[in-house]
């Protein structure tokens, strides 16, 4: 029930509302738990607010960590079966 | 943004590697995924299947529509029976039996129970309905809580006086406390929920790591997420540490989310809450503060449903504290379907037995 789908915010209208594009599908929600959030921003949906404005910069750090996982673990796991 | 990294089977197939290697440094170690959200996503993408011998993944209390005591559906349902009344609440809630009947049996019976996606659509409702009471069934943690206080708000700045919420909402951090002071259960790391997060941050969780030396991980929803939180905390416990941390940085602001922790402070007060499965929690219910008596349902029509009594048979309370697996419970399957469902466990679609059901090949487990 805790689910939040990621919305773009297509156009930002009266009384804190706005209409946003959820893979294709146009929603309108309420922006009264992010008041920042600008026309453009990925925010994550629930229940027809949205609840955060999404850290596009975080997202695609992690992705970019979690590739390198592999070749860390490979390292600390060589490291360890001489310990 | 492309977000579809999160699903890369690339990426999940490095970080299972990783979780191999380093779940090689720990014991036999069991993890509570704490959130509905996360049993479902673990069971449809298989995850439990690809995690080492030694680690075990165990449902928790994290499905409000589970936890949600018989004696607050009790009392939807006898709200349900007033004249002139419109009952509305998210899907979840219909079909889930109380002591003697369900909402959906209600909505047969001939009441009118409607199943909204948003507080917002309830708001409509009464303002189409104004010769109507137009109530919701609030049930949820910290993620709709600000949403129905929000949803208050706008009624009251609109001036409708037909709209009103029965506030059956939970609080988690309680419950994990309740959870690790539980000597019958053990658990060695926390899968934090993510939403329940985005509103409240890290530190209400802070007292586990420092307290009880337990780690957590606020993890995100996607498979790659999970597997990252999972491979997080094998870190921690490899490593000796105990710490929250956040794996879901997109979504989840240390802090929580200031403007929405304000509007439930605002409407809400902290309340002791009967959990199924674990009982009373003092102070993880939330009830409506007196300046917000006309929009609380159960203040503007008191009801007074019979006694509540408990399900026969069903180990949902037992599933909840992770103490039970949902198919080691003899109504698994047997009598218990989604489709003819015994106890709220098999209800709700993020209920842990409905996840096993639908998509884990349990038998071989």
């Amino acid at each position: 029930m805790c689910l939040a789908i990621p919305a773009r915010v297509v156009t930002i209208e009266e009384g804190h509302m706005a209409s946003v594009d959820i893979m294709g599908v146009t929603r309108k929600v309420s922006l009264d738990l992010t008041p920042e959030a600008i026309e453009g921003d990925f925010v994550l949906v629930h229940a027809g607010f949205s609840l955060q404005v999404v850290d596009e910069q975080y997202a695609l750090e992690t992705l970019e960590i979690l590739k390198s996982i592999p070749d860390f673990a490979e390292d600390e796991g060589i490291a360890l079966e001489g310990a | 943004m492309d977000l579809s990294g999160f699903r890369d089977p690339e990426i999940a197939r490095g970080l299972i590697d990783a979780i191999k290697a380093t779940a090689a440094k720990v014991g036999h170690v069991k993890l509570m995924e704490v959130c509905g959200t996360h049993t479902v996503a673990i069971a449809k993408n298989g995850l439990r299947a690809v995690m080492p011998a030694n680690v075990t993944l165990l449902s928790g209390p994290g499905c409000p529509v589970c936890v949600t005591a018989n004696e607050d559906i009790d009392v939807a349902i006898e709200l349900a029976r007033q004249p002139d009344v419109i009952v509305t609440t998210f899907g979840d809630m219909m079909k889930v039996p109380g002591s003697y009947s369900s909402l959906a049996r209600e909505k047969a019976d001939g009441r009118d129970v409607r199943i909204v996606y948003s507080p917002l659509d309830a708001i409509n409702l009464a303002k189409k309905h104004p010769d109507k009471q137009v109530i919701f069934v609030a049930v949820g943690f910290e993620t709709t809580v600000p949403l129905i206080a929000a949803a208050i708000l706008r009624a009251e700045e609109q001036g409708i006086d037909n709209f009103s919420i029965f506030s059956a909402h939970k609080t988690v951090p309680g419950a994990l406390a309740a959870l690790v002071n539980d000597p019958e259960v053990q658990i060695d790391g926390f899968i934090l929920p993510g939403h329940v997060s985005t509103i409240i941050g890290s530190e209400p969780y802070e007292f586990l790591a420092e307290e009880y030396k337990v780690p957590g991980v606020i993890t995100g929803f996607e498979p790659v997420d999970v597997l990252q939180g999972i491979y997080m905390l094998l870190l921690q416990l490899a490593e000796g540490r105990a710490e929250i941390e956040i794996a879901y940085h997109r979504g989840v602001m240390p802090e929580g989310n200031v403007v929405a922790k304000a509007l439930v402070e605002k409407v809400f007060t902290p309340i002791d809450a009967d959990w199924r499965g674990i009982g009373v929690i003092p102070g993880t219910g939330l009830g409506m503060r007196p300046e917000y008596d006309a929009f609380n349902a159960v203040k503007r029509i008191p009801v007074t449903p019979p006694p509540p009594k408990e399900i026969k048979g069903c180990q949902c309370g037992e599933v909840l504290r992770g103490i039970t697996l949902p198919y080691q419970c003899r109504l698994f399957g047997h009598g218990c379907t989604p489709e003819h469902p015994i106890g709220p466990c098999m209800v709700s679609s993020e209920g842990s037995c409905a996840a096993y059901y639908r998509f884990t090949d349990y038998g071989r487990e």
